[in-house]
Order: structure tokens, then sequence, then C-alpha cells
């Protein structure tokens, strides 16, 4: 039997506001435990919510920036549970009437592209830390984290592949990181998603019963995670077996998903309208003006890169995954790179050194202009491709303008054929055996010479003089 | 010195002209809740020693305003910084709040002395403040009998001399029910009109903090100086707060009265109606005039509002699990001491209500419960709406009874929910009550109940102002 697998996704996302989403406590991560903690946010008795304008400004740019119809009225509501990281026994939240509603995501994957919906983007305030200390056989509660903004966004059950989980998840973070309306940054917690996933036998209408996947720390996790379960899922259904609703957690070390609780029916969270706040009304005006500040998305970047700039559409593709990337190519060519030199060298090595120190593109000492300046040295001759890479390294390191460093490390390229053409006959003088080898027919000679040469110059060799001039002088002997 | 010769501007006046120090009125204070509380119970906690220090200090400065150095008592679910507050609750009895609340704020600028938290239904669910988590308060008129709730304590207080002014909260009745037990002037200020921050929530759609005062013109500057809009709460009201001094002394020729039928109707003592006949006579008197009228849905009012502010008051003391502040019972596991420390700090009162509101709000019965609840009180609003379009104000009785005993109606929950069936409507349309006192029934007072337009609390204060004035009951004092 054939299966189409169903996968829908939940993803929270802390918003980039200084202060909390209903008090005035600072929002920064790392802070010691409980020191960004106020009576409002640890739900004293007496004390009341008051919304962040800013936290209601970004969810609706990201509602925008994901297509969504905007409510013109909306509020918010009560859900209530018992949990010690929850300080009132109710999480302010959104429940019938979220910002936004209805958007879609467009992705690209294996070759083909595809809209996904979503369902609704929501906001509400973030719950505590908790931490389980093995040695004291307790449980530590952090409320640093308490009443930070989030936007929760709903999928549609509209993915059908792990793969597509994937490019969904890159493309959603894309947008919130673009918009900056939030840092998405999984390892801190600003980003996390929840998958729901169920079979059904192909041409089926009816969904299959579902599993909802957690503990999915990063994107790659989400795609493992997903894998993982359409195999399980798929294998109990072939034996004969019945899929219960259930909630799984992913097992990193294991690579597999372990089953947390079954679920009977559905949680009562006795949602009402929070009385401590007044509806929100979000007008057209408001909604324009939340508009003007958002940025050129990922794909119109994207497009306009193939367009003016000839940029393959792969190229172009990781080039716009995150904006800090996609800045630094445009403020690169802006400064005089040419736009495909500066493309290969951001995909390559700069993409190669930030994956190998683990690092993002903020992070890196080398800027626009420098790297802007080391494409025009190789492109002049000044320098070779081989001294370029002790610029780049060097730049990447401390920083710095490429002409200054070539000056300072006298790295500059010798073209100069009569100096060069010493160094050659030298040489060529001292290895009778290579140039009766490459006479012989034995190519690799050649290299060999040249090699000689390069470490004769300590590299600084223009390789192109250098060729010409072993090549002239075997030619001669 | 007795309170009871004094008001506000009085004391002010006396403070001002040296013939009494700051010192002796918080001692005044102090030795008359020492000679009465035995019996009276008004006040869980007194700051005696805090209060005689700011008095001496307060001594030293210029008396500036009306306020400086009065002694005032504060309902125990009004959060007062460093100052227990145990809102009547056992599940309190240890927490000090970091904060004060912003009528707090308000009445500290212009230098009030607080001398103690006051008694209460267990957080302010009750009408008899026999849900106390302490002491049942008595009323001072006849200490068989109970002061009202859930302010109870805060009536008592300024109809025993204790205080000359207190705050109060009310809820569904809970400053203008003890007010009309206690023969005191209590008003519940339109929604929104006073800042709850700091209010220990119950139902936070419908709680609102008021004065109690023994005079209207008392009650008046107490609101005007804790009125207005705060950024801490979203709900309370950006409008200017009106000049409710400028209400006083007025003529109320040509007052348009509203009585509902209902509020005149089966279950009102006819001690209760006598009163209240005789008030409308007065007012008639007076140069206003009066028409029955109909308020259809008030009848649905008692229901629909032990459906939502029990389901906000499930939420809303959700919170006390004894694990952050509070008392902790310790317990095997996380649920067991959840379990334990509201099991045993909650009294069977606030039990029943936050089982009540879980069951309303329950997926399943939400639709049949809490959200037609909604409905009724948006019918209930427009009744309101309807009459106070072609009249000032509405008129009857505060509570159709006068004190009942303690005891009598304590095995009888829904009998103690009925009586409070002529001030709930109120809170569920959010509009501005008072309760002034209109007289006595076989020795216990009577509240003359008016209700006005919501922010027109000016019109309240005009109409009980020139009733108060042409009568002598507010002068009456109860012998203790």
């Amino acid at each position: 039997m054939k299966f189409e697998t169903i996968i829908g996704l939940e993803v929270h996302s802390e918003l980039k506001t200084n202060s909390k989403i209903f008090c005035g406590c600072s929002t920064a991560f790392g802070a010691p435990p409980n020191t960004h903690t106020c009576p409002i946010c640890l739900g004293h008795p007496g004390v009341l919510p008051v919304l962040n304008q800013r936290a209601v400004d970004y969810a609706i740019k990201a509602a925008v920036a994901l297509n969504c119809e905007i409510a013109e009225e909306t509020k918010f509501d009560r859900k209530n549970y018992f949990y010690p990281d929850n300080p009132k026994a109710y999480q302010i939240s959104q429940f019938d009437k979220p910002v936004g509603e209805n958007g879609w995501i467009e992705i690209e994957v294996d070759g083909y592209k595809k809209r996904i919906g979503i369902t609704r983007i929501h906001l509400e305030e973030d719950a505590g830390k908790l931490t389980h200390d093995d040695y004291d056989d307790a449980s530590l509660v952090d409320f640093n984290r308490v009443g930070t903004p989030l936007i929760e966004i709903v999928s549609e059950p509209d993915i059908r592949t792990p793969n597509e989980a994937y490019a969904y998840l890159e493309k959603l973070k894309a947008i919130l990181q673009y918009t900056e309306v939030s840092d998405c940054k999984m390892e801190e917690g600003s980003l996390r998603c929840d998958a729901n996933i169920s079979l059904r036998p192909a041409g089926q209408e009816e969904f299959g019963t579902k599993a909802e996947l957690k503990n999915l720390n990063s994107f790659t996790n989400v795609q493992k995670g997903l894998t993982f379960e359409e195999k399980r899922q798929a294998e109990v259904l072939l034996s004969g077996g019945e899929i219960l609703q259930e909630t799984r957690r992913w097992n990193e070390e294991k690579k597999e998903t372990i089953l947390m609780r079954i679920k009977e029916g559905s949680d009562d969270y006795r949602y009402f309208p929070e009385p401590d706040l007044v509806n929100l009304y979000i007008d057209h005006e408001w909604i324009e003006r939340v508009r003007e500040g958002i940025p050129e998305l990922p794909d119109a970047r994207k497009q306009r890169y193939i367009n003016e700039w000839n940029i393959p559409a792969y190229d172009a593709g990781v080039l716009t995954q995150t904006k800090a990337m996609a800045d630094f190519f445009e403020e690169s060519v802006a400064v005089g790179a040419d736009a495909k030199q500066a493309a290969n060298w951001l995909m390559g090595e700069v993409n190669a050194y930030l994956n190998s120190e683990g690092i993002e593109i903020e992070e890196i000492k080398m800027t626009p202009n420098g790297l802007a300046g080391m494409i025009k040295l190789i492109e002049d001759g000044t320098i070779s491709g081989k001294i370029a890479k002790k610029v780049f390294n060097e730049m990447m390191k401390n920083g710095g303008e490429a002409k200054q460093i070539v000056e300072d490390k006298g790295l500059v390229q010798i073209s100069d054929e009569g100096q060069l053409k010493a160094i050659v006959d030298n040489i060529l003088d001292n290895n009778q055996q290579s140039i009766e080898d490459f006479k012989n027919g034995k190519d690799k000679a050649f290299g060999f010479l040249v090699g000689q040469a390069m470490k004769e110059t300590k590299g600084k060799a223009n390789p192109q003089v250098i060729n010409k001039l072993i090549k002239e002088g075997l030619e001669s002997r | 010195m007795s309170f009871y010769d004094e008001t506000l501007s009085s004391l002010h006046t006396k403070i001002k002209n040296k013939e009494v120090t700051i010192t002796e009125l918080t001692e005044q204070s102090f030795k008359r809740i020492k000679e009465t509380d035995d019996k009276i119970h008004a006040f869980l906690t007194l700051d005696e020693e805090r209060a005689l220090a700011k008095a001496r200090e307060l001594d030293e400065q210029e008396a500036d305003n009306l306020f400086f150095g009065i002694p005032a008592g504060i309902k125990d679910n009004i959060v007062t910084k460093g100052l227990r507050t145990t809102c009547g609750s056992q599940l309190l009895d240890n927490f000090e709040p970091v904060h004060d609340a912003t009528v707090m704020n308000r009445l500290n600028e212009k230098n009030v002395v607080t001398v103690g938290k006051l008694n209460m239904d267990e957080f302010a669910m009750g009408s008899s403040n026999e849900n106390s988590g302490y002491v049942t308060a008595r009323n001072p008129w006849n200490t068989d009998h109970v002061p009202g709730g859930s302010s109870g304590g805060s009536a008592a207080a300024v109809a025993a001399g204790q205080v000359p002014f207190t705050l109060g909260s009310d809820t569904g009745g809970s400053i203008r029910q003890p007010a009309s037990f206690c023969g005191v002037v209590g008003l519940k200020p339109t929604y929104g009109r006073v800042s709850r921050f700091g209010l220990v929530a119950f139902a936070s759609s419908l709680d609102q903090i008021g004065p109690i005062t023994r005079t209207v013109e008392d009650n008046a500057y107490v609101l005007q100086q804790i009125a207005g809009h705060d950024q801490l709460d979203s709900t309370s009201a950006n409008m200017e707060v009106a000049d409710y001094t400028s209400a006083l002394n007025q003529d109320i020729s040509g007052l348009r009265i509203a009585v509902p039928k209902e509020y005149l109707g089966e279950g009102v003592d006819e001690g209760v109606k006598a009163r209240i006949q005789e008030a409308l006579a007065k007012l008639e008197e007076l140069g206003a005039s009066w028409e029955e009228v109909s308020l259809p849905n008030s009848k649905y009012a008692v229901a629909a509002y032990y459906l939502l502010a029990s389901s906000e008051a499930s939420a809303n003391l959700a919170r006390f699990d004894g694990v952050r502040y509070g008392v902790r019972k310790e317990g095997e596991d996380l649920l067991d001491l959840y379990k334990k420390s509201r099991s045993e700090g909650f009294g069977d009162e606030v039990k029943r209500r936050i089982m009540l509101g879980t069951f309303a709000l329950s997926s399943g019965y939400y639709d049949a419960y809490y959200k037609k609840a909604q409905k009724v009180r948006t019918l209930i609003r427009e009744d309101f709406e309807h009459v106070l379009n072609s009249f000032d104000v509405i008129l009857g009785p505060t509570v159709p009874t006068t004190a009942f005993k303690v005891g009598e109606n304590s095995n009888d929950p829904l009998t103690m929910y009925l009586k409070d069936i002529l001030t709930i409507p109120v809170n569920l349309a959010g509009n501005p009550a008072i309760s002034v006192p209109c007289g006595f029934s076989d020795g216990l007072p009577v509240g003359l109940q008016l209700i006005a337009k919501p922010f027109e609390e000016r019109t309240l204060y005009k109409v009980a102002h020139a009733y108060e004035r042409a009568t002598e009951h507010t002068k009456v004092k109860p012998e203790l």
C-alpha cells in the first residue's frame, strides 16, 4: 500500500522587542536567573498586564510578510493550565481572533515550487524555563523568559515530505529575520517548532491519526524526526496496527522518536476573553504603516539578483537565505565588487569559514569594502588567487583593507617578465631531468617546474606569466 | 474628639489651626479601634507603629491638602507595600506585597495615614463577612447582625467611628450592600473610573474600588482623589475626571427619577419599602419627579453574574498555589503541593466558586453558560441605557432587607446570592451607583441606592447630597 504523508508545523518565534509583552522587563537573553522579573510578569496578586504596542507591530509585520489577512478587531484570551513555568496559571494568548489568518509561504524544494498555507498567526506570552537538577532532585525555574512576546505560526496540513518541512522552516526563518521581527535562534529558543504528522492511504480524502513531535531543536532534527516517524507509522499501518494520537519526543542520541504520552481527546484549556485587556482594533493605516517598514523579502531579492547580475538561481537562493548575507553581498557590489566574483567568494570561502568556525556572517571582521578591494586586486592582476586566500584569511580574522594588507605584507604579485625570466631560467638549468621528462611526454613535469617557480617567489609570481615563461623556456631547449 | 462629629474638611481645619495634631488624630483612631474592635472585628491587620511614626513626621510639616494626616483603613484586597495583605484568606496569611496599588499611591502622595487593613469575605466572595478566613466582622448597630460584605470591615469601621474613611471594592454590591447594612455612604464608581492596579482580582470585568464614608461630601472628596486614568490598568478610562465637589450643595428641582418596579416588588421587606417611599417623597419635595419603569432583564442578573464572576475568578485565583508567595503546604510531589495548599488555604465559598467557574468554562459547556451569560449582560446593560436615556437617576433600595443575623443564611448560599439582586445588575452594566442611609427598619439601617449613567458620578453626588442635607439619617450614631 502506498501512503501519503501529511505534515503540519507549529512554530513559536520570540519577537525582538526590548521589553516584555505585558510589562517593562528586559527580554535580553542570558541574564542570571530571575533578574529580569517584576511583580507583573511574576503574576503577583493585584497586577495587570499592559500590552506592548511594539509586539503588536511585529506580529502584524510578520503576518503581512506571510501574506495573511489581518484582523480588524482582535483580542486576547486566557489559556488556563497549572504548571510551574506559568506563574499566573494562565497564559495570555489569542484564541478565536488571531492577528493574522489565511497566509502562505512559497517554497522551492527538490526541483518544484509549492505554496504552503498558513492557518493563523497569533500573539502570546512565553512561559518561564524549567531546569531539572539531577543532583538535588529538584526543579529550578527561571522567570526571565516569562512574558517574552511570541508569535505562534500554524501551517495548514499542506506539507507532504520532510524535505518540504525543512524548506518551509528555512523560508519562514528567512522572512522573520528579513522583517527583523525575530532573531530565530533555535539554540537560544527564540524559534521553536512542533510537528504534526499522519499518514493516509494514497487517494484517501480523510486524514489519518496524527502524532505530535516535540523537542525538535534544529531544522535538521525536524527533517530527521519526520523521516523517522513517516517510516514508523507506515510500518505500524502495514502490519495492521493502529496509530494512536500521541505526543512523541525526538531523541537526538538514539535518532528516534519516543512516546511521551497518549492523548485522549483534546486538552481543555478553558479559554475565555482576557478581561484585563481591551479589544485591539487594527485599522488600515496601522497595517500600511507596518507594511512600509517591511524590506524587500528573500524571493524578491533572489529574482533581482538573477535579473540584474545574472547570478544563477541556486546561488541567488543561497545568498538571500539570510538578510545579513544578502546585505553583505549587495554592499560589496555597491562598493565596486564584480557581482559574480562576490557571489562566488561568499558562497565558497566565506560560507566554508562560517561553517568551520560555527559563527554568523555578522560576526566576521571582513567588511564588504574589504571583499570588494580584494576582488579588484585579483582582477587587475595585483595579487594571484593564491595570495588572495592569504589576504582573505587576514581580513576574516582581523579586518582591514585588502590593498593595505597586500602592501604591508609585501604580497604584490610579480608580473615583471624580466624579473621572472631570470628565476625560470635558473630553475630550468637546475632541473635537466624534468626537461627530459617533459619532452618524453610526461606533462606532470611541467607542473613540477611551475611549482618550483612559485616556491622560489613565495607564491607571489603571476601564474600566467610563469606558465608562459616555462613554456617558452622548454621550447627553446 | 470623635470621628462621628467630623468631616474631612472639619478635620483639615483643625489640623491647620493646630487644634489637633496628626499624632493625636492617629492615636484617636487606634484608641477607638481598641475600644470597639473586640466586638466589631473590622480590622485584620493594624499598622500602628508605622502609622504613628508617619503621623509624627507629618506633624513637622505643613498640612497642604484635605487628606494630609487623615487616618484611613484599606480593604485587605488592595495591596499595600510591606503591609500584610490577606484578602481575608488563610492562604495569603503571610503575604507582604512588594508594591502599592495605584489607589494607595494616590492616597500616599497626599499623606493619608493608613492605620490598617480591613476584614472582608475571602477574596471578596460573600455578602455577610461570614466567609472571612479569620473572623466575622459585626454590624456596629447590632453586633448579632452581619455588617454585610464583602467590604464588611470597611463599612463597619466607618460606622463604628474608627476612621473617617475607608476603601472598599465592589464586584456585585460589595461596597453598597455593607454601606447599606451599616448606615454609611458607599459608592461603586463606573467600571474603569478608578484604577484596579493593585486590587487583587476577583472578577476583573466587574471589580471596582470605591470610597466608604459617613457623609456624601467626604465620599466625593475621596473619589476625587482616587479616580483617574492609570497607564498600568488598560481597562481604566482615559477620560478627564469630573469635579465631584462641584456637584455638592446643588438644587435638584427638575430631576427625573426612574423607579424600577422590579426594585420594589416581591422579596423586598416592608420596612425597606417604606423607607424608600419616604425618600422618594422627600426628593419630590425637593423638586424631583419620578416614574415607574422596568428593567426586565434584571431577573437574570444573579444567574449571569455567578457564571461570569465565577469564571473569571477560577482563572484569577489559579495563581494561588503556595509556591511563590502565600502559605505553602508541603506535598509528596508538585500536584500534591498544589492540592494541599489550595485545599487547606481556601475556604468553602471560594472553592465553590472556583468549581462553578471552572465548570462554566469547560469545553462543551462554555456556550451554554459563559457565552449565554455574556449575552444576558449585554441585555442588562441595554436595559439601563434605555431607562437612563429618559431619566437622570434610577432609584431603589440597595438591598431588599436590612442586615440579617450572623449564621441566619450561612447554610444556604443560594438565598444569600439572591439578596444581591439589586446591586449585581449595576456591576454587569458598568454604571456608577451609590448607597446612602435613608433611615431604619427595626433598629437597623436601610440604604437608598441611586444609579446613574456611566461616568455620571456627579449626578449621584448631587442627588445624594441634596437628600442628605434634607434629612438627618447620617447624624444618627450607633451605640457601642
